[in-house]
């Protein structure tokens, strides 16, 4: 045999190994087919390619693998189990940048299914590598290398003490500052991902210098970039009242209320989150927020959207208004309530709602004043209405329930009260009756209005227990009438009318 | 003896008379017994009527001066409290009229400026408004633009279109399908053609970008795999028709490198720049500012210099 013949036969053995795994590769693209090849059995046909002579090989049956992971959790644990992780991190190391690319793809593929799985890729030493590929010259890994830690870190806490252990955040930072569009991208997602979940973590974060990079590129045209940086944000920003202080130092307002100006949808949720976070801290950062005219900003912002793009927006208002009287009464110059009052009635989904209603149980629950503001809007009968419906989440009732409450305690726009007494249950009726016997003994145009309108009927006929609170509100507003009108309407009056003109002989000559 | 004898006669009598005398008073002695109690016991009770009543006059007396006397006590004791209760109420008006100045001064000053809450919500709402006008006037440059980029986008493929199809292009022999005969005007996209340049072989081949197929991408394997540069000068050119020049003469020409004269190599503000450069490395230097004690002999005619072409 000559020597031709037999490399003819060694080349055809590469050539067939080398579409198969072409076009396993090709295959794993499509969802129906994984199936399929995860039953013939590919798995264990892959793992004996990674450790092939050709490069292509290994790097084609590499990107299969990840394909594979990337698909479902079962496969990825196969992976797992099958002892692929050691030899793809120890040729991490050596490699050319098209294999570190694929490789660090299977370990995001494998990384981002449950914390367990993150965890074996911690265990077996894949953090040190890829964080040596942060360090890479060529963009394209160093975007593989921060999106598997990314997806690494965003189980739990651990798992992200484990990357930051490894020194991944300063060559974050510096991918950060690269001039790549999505490699910045990836990077400040990593990064978001590490600093959600605690204080230490987000401080390790601010210490490597992250925020002044960031808030550069808040003004960046690509709203990809614009969403992940500000997500990275709010995350830092959640914590505490110096990281937030933090944040605020930077100087991102008001460049951060023109994102609230976006065509993205997500730039808006995630521009409001930011500002959630940091009013929600202290009255002197909501304040800064006002002074900003970031309210305006943001109710403007909760008119153009729906769903659950408003809800930050909503929560960011509610919490503004709690912290002190003359935030809320900002807020209400602001247009804020009408606004609000649109969204608990427009918005189909119960937490929305919920959320709408606390914020204006916030709003109103000041001064009289503020509750007038509330109730001018003819909000409190929509309240009721979610109060009282069987359909409402128990989130939702108690929301609205102390809402209602808190704003009847101040209010004193008779108005808005009186539809109350018809229709409202009697733990809300007792306010009710009591806020109208607060205001109608000092004022007679409020009297007379009370009368003419029905009230001090529906009053009359309320049943209440003799010596209870609501009997002594009552008796107060009995005792702003003379008896006789009293008498009149008290129920049953025309019947003892009628029953005297029976009894009533005439006098007959 | 006729005493004796004539008593004894009348004994009998006597009898009689005595006991019919006794009798007959008797009878009378019941209604002058009766009578006379009548009239005691009236005279009795008016005795003692007299006596109660003189009794009821004095008591009506002595009570009367008791209860003057003890009404009197009362109404001194009433006037007390009355006038002790309007001093107290008087003191307490005035106290209350104290407190509230003081009060409303208290607040005023130290705990809560109702005006410059005012003032406060005011500018917020005016601040507020800025910001909507000024984020409307940004969403609106930021549509303008990206219809200009759109207008733009549409311009350049309209162009491209019109480059590709150059043939169409009508002549003085065949009138273009653009330009029919019955038309009044000729057809704008007739205009476009005339304007546009045609496509050169050449261009098609350079615009074909590298197609990032699975293959292709693990093939370049080698570590070092730049980007291409930009084209050369084509080499295997067709000599043109004509009295030309030589191709390497021109080509020579053409991509001659940049030697500027020294007049165009330094920028125009070269002398301006470099005042400013020396005199920020001055103020960087100096401790004390002020001029007159940086004056030395060797800056002196520096500074004259400077002076002197500055005028």
């Amino acid at each position: 045999m000559s020597q031709r013949q037999v490399l003819q036969v060694f080349e055809q053995y590469q050539k067939a190994r080398t579409q198969f795994v072409q076009m396993v590769a090709e295959l794993a693209t499509r969802p129906q087919n994984i199936e399929t090849l995860q039953n013939a059995g590919v798995m264990s046909l892959l793992r004996p390619l990674l450790l092939d002579v050709v490069p292509t090989i290994q790097q084609t049956a590499a990107l299969a693998l990840g394909r594979l992971a990337n698909y479902n959790d079962d496969l990825a644990e196969a992976v797992v189990k099958g002892d692929i992780l050691p030899q793809l991190v120890y040729s991490l190391a050596e490699q050319n940048r098209f294999y570190k690319k694929a490789a660090a793809f299977v370990l995001r593929a494998v990384g981002k299914h449950s914390p367990q799985l993150a965890q074996a890729i911690v265990d077996c030493g894949a953090l040190d590598t890829l964080v040596i590929c942060l360090e890479d010259f060529d963009p394209g890994v160093k975007e593989a290398a921060a999106w598997a830690l990314g997806y690494i870190a965003r189980h739990n806490a651990e798992l992200s003490q484990a990357v930051v252990d490894a020194g991944a955040v300063p060559l974050l930072v510096l991918c950060i500052q690269e001039p790549e569009i999505a490699l910045k991208r990836i990077a400040a997602s990593a990064l978001s991902d590490i600093s959600k979940h605690s204080p230490e973590l987000a401080q390790t974060v601010v210490d490597a210098g992250a925020i002044a990079h960031l808030a550069q590129m808040i003004l960046n045209p690509d709203s990809k970039l614009k969403r992940q940086v500000l997500s990275v944000l709010s995350q830092i920003a959640k914590h505490s009242v110096d990281l937030a202080e933090m944040v605020v130092e930077a100087e991102i307002f008001p460049v951060v209320l023109t994102c609230l100006k976006d065509k993205d949808e997500y730039v808006k949720k995630n521009a409001s989150t930011l500002i959630r976070e940091i009013a929600k801290h202290t009255p002197e950062l909501s304040q800064l927020i006002v002074n900003a005219g970031g309210v305006a900003a943001v109710i403007d912002c909760i008119g153009s959207c729906k769903g659950n793009i408003r809800l930050p927006g909503i929560m960011m208002l509610g919490y503004v208004a709690a912290h002190s009287e003359n935030l809320a009464m900002a807020v209400i110059i602001s247009k804020g309530v009408p606004q609000l009052s649109v969204c608990l009635s427009e918005e189909p989904e119960d937490h929305i709602k919920a959320a709408a209603a606390w914020a204006l149980g916030q709003i109103g629950r000041h001064t009289p004043e503020h509750a007038r503001a509330v109730a001018v809007t003819n909000t409190l009968p929509v309240l009721l209405s979610l109060y009282m419906s069987t359909e409402s989440s128990e989130d939702l009732q108690v929301k609205s329930k102390k809402a209602i409450k808190s704003i009847l305690q101040k209010c004193t726009y008779l108005p808005a009260l009186e539809p109350f007494l018809y229709d409202a249950p009697p733990n809300i009726l007792k306010h009710v009756v009591g806020q109208f016997s607060k205001v109608l003994p000092h004022d007679s145009k409020a009297r007379r209005l009370f009368v003419t309108s029905g009230g001090l009927k529906k009053v009359q006929e309320i049943k209440a227990e003799p010596g209870s609170l609501l009997q002594e509100y009552i008796n107060s507003i009995n005792n702003c009438y003379p008896e006789e009108i009293v008498r009149y309407y008290s129920p049953g009056y025309s019947d003892t009318l009628l029953q005297r003109v029976d009894s009533y002989q005439p006098l007959t000559h | 003896m006729a005493t004796l004898a004539r008593l004894q006669a009348r004994s009998k009598f006597v009898a009689q008379q005595y006991y019919f005398r006794n009798s007959v008073v008797d009878i009378f002695r019941k209604k002058e017994y009766d009578a006379a109690v009548k009239i005691q016991s009236w005279f009795r009770g008016c005795q003692v009527r007299a006596h109660i009543r003189n009794l009821h006059r004095v008591a009506t007396i002595i009570q009367k001066w008791w209860r003057s006397y003890s009404g009197r006590q009362e109404y001194q004791l009433i006037v007390k409290f009355a006038s002790c209760a309007m001093k107290m109420n008087l003191y307490n008006a005035m106290a209350v009229r104290i407190q509230r100045r003081w009060r409303g001064y208290r607040i005023r000053k130290y705990c809560f400026n109702y005006f410059y809450l005012k003032e406060y919500l005011k500018a917020v709402s005016e601040t507020n408004d800025a910001i909507r006008e000024a984020l409307e006037e940004f969403a609106e440059m930021k549509e303008r633009e990206e219809k200009k980029a759109d207008l733009e986008r549409e311009e350049k493929k309209r162009d491209y279109q019109a480059r590709k199809t150059h043939y169409l292009l009508s002549t003085k022999q065949i009138p273009g399908i653009y330009n029919s005969p019955f038309r009044k005007d000729p057809d704008p996209w007739e205009l476009r053609l005339q304007k546009a340049k045609p496509l050169t072989y050449q261009r098609s081949k350079v615009k074909q970008k590298r197609c990032i197929s699975l293959s292709s991408w693990l093939a370049c394997t080698s570590a070092r795999s730049f980007p291409r540069s930009e084209i050369l000068p084509p080499i295997d050119r067709k000599q043109c028709q004509g009295p030309f020049r030589d191709i390497t003469e021109v080509l020579e020409q053409r991509y001659k490198p940049l030697e500027p004269t020294l007049w165009v190599a330094e920028p125009i503000s070269e002398l301006k720049v470099a005042r400013e450069e020396f005199r920020r490395q001055e103020w960087m230097r100096d401790v004390n500012d002020n001029i007159c004690s940086q004056l030395s002999v060797s800056h002196f005619g520096l500074l004259l210099l400077i002076l002197n072409v500055n005028c």
